[in-house]
């Protein structure tokens, strides 16, 4: 082989090859760009946020945004009922909707993935056993379910990622069963059999890495997914509670201004809608790129 | 006799099939009856058309599955599954070296992983053995860090047979190691495989569905139909006087690279019985232009001399 064919194999293999196919739908990009953009205003939110989110001013209540008749310049998206900056807020609660979606994200694939490796792996009854259970949970429409959850376990951000976690997990094991499932048939899989890999090896270094593809799609969608439902609950008094700046619960607070102040209510509503509208492109590309069956070779 | 490393006495692997709610399971008799001895530095090829039992005994020799009757030793230890002691042993190649490498594992990770789980070497030295292995079968160095995708067929079956040989095992089974090949990588393998027996003294146990690639490399050969042997022997005698009309067939079948030879191709007609529902007698008897009545009803026992034995009521001179 020559140096010529030894660059293009490197061409070809990993990284290049994924970000090639990533970036072939301009869709996945934008989605991509969009959400580091959320993850750099989380990081340096004390540096960019012109007040700090919980501070009430009590002489600026519900002032309409900068470019309005009336709006200040200080308050750029204007501020809510108690007089807090709304902008500011906004920028906090992406830390918040990034936490969730990491936690829940975190929760639910290292339990679904391990849970669906057991079933897919060891089959049988157990298998049987498991996947009744998960389809029990999800008969249940997702957000009820949730809030069943959380009013069981009390109301409270942490409680409700666990509530979301739960209703996500189905999703993760049925995706790795089914991967198992195909995987473990495979010829080397019974070679490192032979070879004498006992069944945790078999389950998490020869087969688990070539079930990731389809999980971590799926594990993009779920992202967004918890961020929709953990505002959802915030929006129904039962996920964050109110001083936190989460988007979900501001929204819940504004309830009642709709009709007089539309800026407390949208703009909360439109940072939750960019930030899934992307992750959910992202998702696709990722989708993409990483599923070989649509892959035109 | 000499060093027997393998034997198989009357092997047998049922499996349940098609079992439904209100009718019971029914049996498929994949591998009904098979003896051989393997010894060390021999080759015993085992030849017959898809679904005759060849993949099972596979399964069987490499400990992946147990028999349902009968008894298989290695080296005069019962072989049973589990049993670490023998793990490294026997190894196996598979057909489809696109399936049988993890596509996410570079090769030298797969090259080293048989010693990683059966041995307490150091990563120095199980790379030193790695690195040894891969120039014996004939990769390069360089190769050490890449993917399986980045090879071609021949290669990725080079690499097969070395991750089969990590362990220095004294028995491979060869699960139709060249029929997904190139012709030219065919030979090529072959001639590998053939090297590395003489180099390590490996006992090769070849599973093939066509008697041409058998020809060279085997020194006996048994040809099975439905589960059971129809005719084994010494590879020359069988090749050069098949007595059951089965090999006869499967012989006029293999091609010759000879156009002045006068050509008598016996072509079998009707498709393989289905082993649920094997026929009565003879397991041959509906494809077979020399049955009677007597192979209808009776099944013929395995007969000849200790060098050739063949299962038929008429047998070919």
């Amino acid at each position: 082989m020559t140096d010529a064919t030894d660059i293009k194999l490197k061409q070809q293999s990993g990284l290049g090859e994924f970000w090639y196919y990533f970036t072939r739908s301009k869709g996945a990009v934008i989605g991509l760009f969009v959400f580091a953009l959320v993850v750099l205003i989380a990081i340096f939110a004390p540096l960019i946020s012109p007040h700090m989110p919980d501070v009430q001013n009590q002489s600026m209540i519900l002032q309409p945004p900068a470019w309005m008749n009336g709006g200040n310049g200080a308050f750029l998206l204007g501020t809510d009922a108690v007089g807090r900056d709304i902008l500011s807020r906004l920028i906090y609660g992406s830390r918040f909707s990034l936490f969730i979606g990491v936690v829940v994200v975190a929760i639910a694939v290292a339990s679904g993935v391990i849970i669906g490796l057991i079933a897919g792996y060891v089959g049988g009854w157990l298998d049987a056993a498991i996947m009744r259970v998960m389809d029990v949970i999800l008969a249940f429409p997702s957000l009820l379910l949730a809030l069943v959850l959380v009013a069981i376990l009390g109301p409270g951000l942490m409680n409700a990622m666990i509530a979301i976690a739960l209703v996500d997990l189905p999703h993760f094991v049925r995706l790795t069963r089914a991967a198992v499932m195909t995987e473990k048939n495979k010829d080397y899989v019974v070679g490192s059999r032979v070879a004498g890999a006992g069944w945790a090896r078999l389950m998490f270094i020869t087969i688990l890495p070539n079930c990731l593809a389809p999980l971590i799609v799926q594990a993009t969608l779920a992202f967004s997914a918890a961020i929709l439902d953990a505002a959802a609950l915030g929006f129904l008094g039962m996920g964050a509670q109110p001083p936190t700046p989460e988007w979900g619960t501001m929204l819940a607070e504004a309830r009642e201004f709709i009709q007089r102040a539309w800026w407390v209510v949208t703009f909360p509503g439109l940072a939750i809608l960019i930030t899934v509208l992307a992750i959910n492109l992202m998702g696709d590309g990722l989708r993409d790129a990483l599923d070989p069956k649509l892959k035109r070779s | 006799m000499s060093d027997v490393v393998m034997e198989g006495r009357d092997l047998k692997r049922y499996y349940e099939a098609g079992r439904k709610l209100f009718k019971p399971a029914a049996t498929v008799k994949a591998l009904n009856g098979v003896s051989f001895k393997l010894e060390r530095g021999r080759t015993l090829a085992v030849v017959g058309e898809s679904g005759c039992g060849k993949s099972t005994l596979a399964r069987l020799a490499t400990m992946i599955e147990t028999p349902s009757e009968g008894e298989l030793t290695i080296g005069g230890k019962p072989a049973l599954v589990g049993d670490a002691s023998l793990r490294s042993r026997v190894q196996i190649v598979f057909q489809n070296p696109y399936g049988s490498l993890n596509p996410r594992q570079k090769v030298g990770d797969i090259l080293e992983e048989p010693l990683k789980i059966n041995t307490k070497l150091s990563s120095a030295e199980r790379r030193a053995k790695v690195e040894d292995m891969m120039k014996r079968v004939g990769l390069r160095p360089e190769h050490y860090g890449r993917y399986p995708h980045m090879f071609s067929g021949g290669q990725r079956q080079r690499i097969a047979i070395a991750r089969a040989l990590m362990l220095n095992p004294d028995i491979l089974v060869l699960d139709e190691p060249v029929s997904a090949l190139d012709l030219s990588i065919q030979a090529q393998v072959l001639n590998l495989l053939m090297d590395l027996q003489e180099e390590m003294g490996l006992a090769y146990l070849f599973i093939s569905h066509g008697l041409s690639v058998v020809k060279h490399i085997s020194d006996e050969v048994m040809v099975m139909y439905l589960g059971r042997p129809v005719e084994e022997g010494a590879a020359d005698k069988v090749f050069a006087r098949p007595r059951h009309p089965y090999t006869a067939a499967l012989l006029s079948a293999t091609p010759v690279a000879d156009p002045g030879r006068e050509k008598t191709r016996i072509s079998l007609t009707g498709e393989l019985p289905s082993p649920l529902k094997p026929p009565s007698g003879c397991p041959f008897h509906p494809r077979c232009w020399r049955a009677t009545e007597i192979c209808k009803v009776e099944m013929p026992p395995l007969t000849g001399d200790e060098g050739h034995k063949f299962a038929c009521h008429h047998p070919l001179d």
